[in-house]
């Protein structure tokens, strides 16, 4: 995946902003390009026992620890298929990896800022703490989804 | 080169670098009492190490310019261009002289009488401004060099080109100070390495005749030796954490009127710089300890007929990847007595249990929080706080702590820590077809337990446990500790005997695999809390495994009180100990039950290991004795009443004893009840098998001697007469 658009600093708040989007059951979600460092086909997970229960495990990538979570289950999503692929979407933060699990990565979108929407109201209290906003598009509703409050959904207090 | 010469010139050119930063920034930002301050102090040191270096030289620029620095701290003058200027050519004209210092170990010819004058004028200078706002100086501030005046003949303003010149590493060049954070950035780095080279070596090996085994040995070489030279770079030697206690000695030894020696040795064993830190404060506490509680005052040591020095060795060597560190004092020794009391006083044994425990579990004690046997709170040592705080800051770097004490002759604390966190050595167990890591240094022991074994294993309250070697080891099954899923069919387990702090537990697992050498990772935040967890690493195959943590796993399994408490009791249980405490007037719990005398009979519930009832089916008379398969092993079963014939009943109750190592079966009529009072023999009985009488629960009840049975049902095998009774009151007189 390209990095150029990183140059862009976002506290300048440019007039759109690139999104990976990506499918979990059939909502479509996007992570603003430049927090995602790659995406990867399934891989081996280490599953970790007492772990969270979103907590999928530990994937090895190039030697680093990757901590896997199943946003399917973060998001309370019902569980998959038996067999149906999986994706993962890789992201840092705060120093650290982790492998967002999803059902399809699709492409990356740039979205002009004003026709980012709040959350409305009626969403699930999960949802409206994981997603930051919401776009209209033509194939579909896309929400925007916030690394930062989805890890801390997982993340155990204390 | 002297070494104190040598010293200072290191301390000094890197303090020197930064001043030269420092002083710039001060001139920018002159209202930074701070970096003021430590301008300051840098010349400051340089001055006084001068003057007891006898480097007159240099201690007249330095003192010349710290008289500057000083008037600016006071605020006598202000911090301007020309000033600073100054200032600055007495920091280039003190590394003139350090690296002339360096070549000839001498200060060169010349002085700097014009620069010291100059300093000078600035302090009498009486058209100083007293208020000047920063502004000015930011306007100023581009040039502030040129105000640096072109130092006299004396003093060249030094280039540092003389020293490039001569080619030659000086002192200062032969060690360099690296960010803690670049050696860790590379040991990361050399982990990973080490990571992928197992990977290679395992696809090199998964073939034959493969072109890459070459190459790939060749990398397997040199990886190794990487990741060595690079631990290297992280470990210190051990002395780094010594050098204060030779005058913390000196200073306890003066404030209490002892003669002390401290001598050290292996001080140049090396050790990874994170675990140095953390012993650090451990090792300072110990030796206070040693030098305050341990070694006597020389009266005292004279009237003991010891040397009036006390000696305290501290040492250190490695020993199979860990390094073990010693502190040997020939003092006092602890009184275990003391111990025991307030071990009973501060209630974590009770007293009955207290007094049945070995001495080397008592002193065990002497970890526990709050623990303190000062009699006297010194200024040193004594408040409690302390020992229990060593014992945790060495298990938290997967260390070990061991006490053992001679009274009057002296006690020695021994520490087993690992030579690096980085890098560990790990076995690799499996368990419902996962794999984890346990580090080596928390195992003591593997026990393989195949069907036939199962009956070692003993249920209590749901809790397992493993007879092993006769105690009980706590069993913590990893599969229901992980919740995993149950497996049926395994008839063949093994136990990793962990050790943590004082506390030994068997985890159960699978397999057991081999032993590797991992890079412990970070596990990160969404699994840090898991107390299960000491980290996960990458295998040789790529696959990420979980490293157990023994001390967490110990903490959720609660298997620490579980087995001191086993232990406790068990050791209690030691016949030799129940006249003593029957004889005290305690209040106790006594087992009642009835041998066909006339008269019930008793025995101290502490004493019985448990109630069994056999049926006669099981007993096995063997050379006229009776015998149970109990637990894998054969008990002898012996009457309580010598009239009683165990053949005539058909189930019959039986009351089992055992000790450290005999267990037995006394049979008996009827188990009548539990009550508690207190004991005190009356009358002392002359039958044997019987302590005395007491009176118990309102009636006469005869007290039965434990011990005498013990022996009687393991000793008594090996005399032909049996049913002698005279055989066996001669066995007490002699033992």
């Amino acid at each position: 995946m390209s990095n150029t658009t990183m140059s862009a600093p976002a506290a300048r708040m440019p007039a759109q902003l690139e999104y990976v989007t990506f499918r979990l059951a059939d909502q479509w979600l996007g992570i603003p390009v430049m927090l995602v460092q790659e995406v990867l086909v399934a891989m081996r997970i280490a599953r970790v026992p007492l772990a969270p229960d979103a907590i999928a495990g530990f994937l090895n990538l190039r030697g680093q620890i990757v901590t896997a979570v199943d946003l399917r289950k973060t998001l309370r999503l019902g569980p998959r298929q038996p067999g149906a692929e999986i994706m993962n979407v890789v992201v840092l933060q705060e120093g650290e990896l982790f492998a967002f699990m999803v059902d399809e990565v699709g492409d990356v979108v740039s979205v002009a800022n004003d026709l980012v929407e709040p959350t409305p109201v009626t969403l699930d209290p999960r949802w409206r703490a994981a997603c930051t906003g919401i776009v209209r598009r033509e194939r579909g509703l896309l929400l925007v989804m916030n690394v930062q409050e989805v890890l801390r959904l997982e993340q155990p207090s204390g | 080169m002297d070494d104190l010469l040598r010293d200072f010139l290191t301390e000094s050119n890197e303090n020197l670098a930064k001043l030269d930063n420092d002083i710039v920034e001060l001139e920018q930002h002159p209202g930074d009492i701070a970096r003021l301050n430590g301008v300051f102090r840098t010349i400051h040191t340089i001055k006084g190490t001068c003057g007891f270096l006898g480097l007159t030289r240099l201690e007249g620029v330095a003192h010349a310019a710290e008289n500057v620095l000083d008037a600016l701290r006071a605020g006598r003058l202000d911090v301007r261009p020309e000033l600073i200027g100054d200032v600055l050519a007495a920091v280039d004209c003190i590394k003139m002289v350090l690296v002339a210092l360096e070549q000839t170990e001498a200060e060169p010819e010349g002085d700097d009488l014009a620069l010291i004058a100059r300093l000078e004028v600035w302090l009498h200078s009486t058209d100083q401004p007293t208020a000047m706002s920063a502004e000015p100086v930011h306007e100023e501030h581009s040039a502030p060099r040129e105000a640096a005046p072109a130092t006299d003949a004396a003093a060249p303003p030094w280039d540092g080109s003389d020293r490039r010149k001569n080619g030659d590493a000086s002192v200062s060049e032969s060690t360099l100070r690296v960010a803690v954070e670049v050696l860790d950035k590379l040991m990361n780095l050399v982990g990973e390495l080490a990571l992928g080279r197992n990977q290679l070596l395992q696809l090199a090996a998964s073939e034959e005749e493969s072109s890459f085994a070459k190459p790939v040995q060749q990398l397997d070489r040199v990886t190794t030796d990487l990741l060595e030279a690079v631990m290297k770079t992280r470990m210190q030697p051990i002395g780094n954490a010594w050098t204060k206690l030779p005058r913390l000695v000196r200073d306890l030894s003066h404030s209490s009127d002892k003669q002390i020696s401290l001598v050290m040795h292996g001080a140049e064993t090396d050790l990874d710089r994170q675990i140095l830190q953390a012993i650090q404060d451990p090792l300072t506490h110990m030796i206070r300890n040693s030098a305050d509680h341990g070694v006597e005052t020389p009266a005292i040591r004279r009237a003991a007929g010891k040397a009036e020095m006390g000696t305290i060795h501290l040492s250190a060597r490695h020993e199979g990847g860990h390094v073990v560190i010693e502190i040997v004092d020939d003092g006092a020794g602890i009184d275990v007595a003391r111990v025991r009391r307030k071990a009973i006083e501060r209630g974590l044994v009770k007293a009955d249990v207290a007094e049945g425990l070995p001495d080397a579990q008592v002193l065990r004690f002497i970890f526990e929080p709050g623990f303190s046997t000062a009699e006297q709170v010194t200024n040193v040592s004594g408040r409690g706080v302390g020992m229990d705080v060593v014992r945790s800051n060495i298990d938290a770097i997967g260390g070990t702590v061991e006490l053992s004490s001679q009274p009057g002759r002296g006690t020695t604390v021994r520490i087993k820590i690992p030579l690096t966190l980085a890098i560990i050595s790990a076995l690799l167990v499996g368990t419902a077809g996962e794999s984890f890591a346990v580090p080596q240094i928390g195992i003591v022991e593997l026990v393989r337990v195949t069907e036939e074994q199962h009956a070692l294993v003993e249920n209590v309250h749901g809790a397992q446990f493993y007879r092993l070697r006769e105690t009980l080891l706590p069993l913590v099954p990893l599969r229901a500790l992980l919740r995993l899923e149950e497996a049926d069919g395994i008839d063949t387990y093994n136990i990793v005997v962990c050790q943590v702090g004082q506390a030994r537990f068997g985890l159960v697992v699978d397999d057991v695999f081999d032993t590797q050498e991992i890079v412990v990772k970070p596990v990160g935040r969404m699994i840090k809390h898991l107390p299960a967890y000491a980290g996960c690493t990458i295998t040789g195959d790529g696959r990420v495994i979980m490293i157990l943590d023994p001390a967490g796993i110990a903490s959720i399994a609660q298997v620490a009180s579980t087995e001191t408490r086993d232990e406790a009791e068990q050791a209690a249980r030691a016949a030799e100990r129940a006249r003593a405490a029957l004889q005290t007037e305690s209040k106790e719990s006594v087992l009642l039950f009835d041998a066909g005398f006339p008269a019930l009979q008793a025995v101290p519930l502490s004493l019985v290991a448990r109630l069994e009832e056999f049926p006669l089916s099981v007993m096995e008379e063997a050379d006229g004795h009776f015998l149970v398969q109990y637990r894998g092993a054969l008990m002898p079963v012996v009457a309580a009443n010598a009239s009683m014939d165990l053949r005539s009943v058909e189930l019959c109750p039986v009351i089992v004893f055992s000790d450290r190592n005999r267990t037995m079966g006394l049979a008996v009529k009827e188990i009548r009840d539990i009550v508690e009072d207190h004991v005190q023999l009356q009358r002392r009985a002359a039958r044997p098998g019987v302590l005395g009488v007491a009176v118990i629960a309102g009636r006469a009840t005869e007290v039965i001697d434990t011990d005498h049975f013990l022996r009687h049902a393991h000793g008594e095998t090996l005399t032909p007469c049996p049913d002698d009774e005279q055989a066996d009151l001669e066995i007490p007189v002699a033992a």
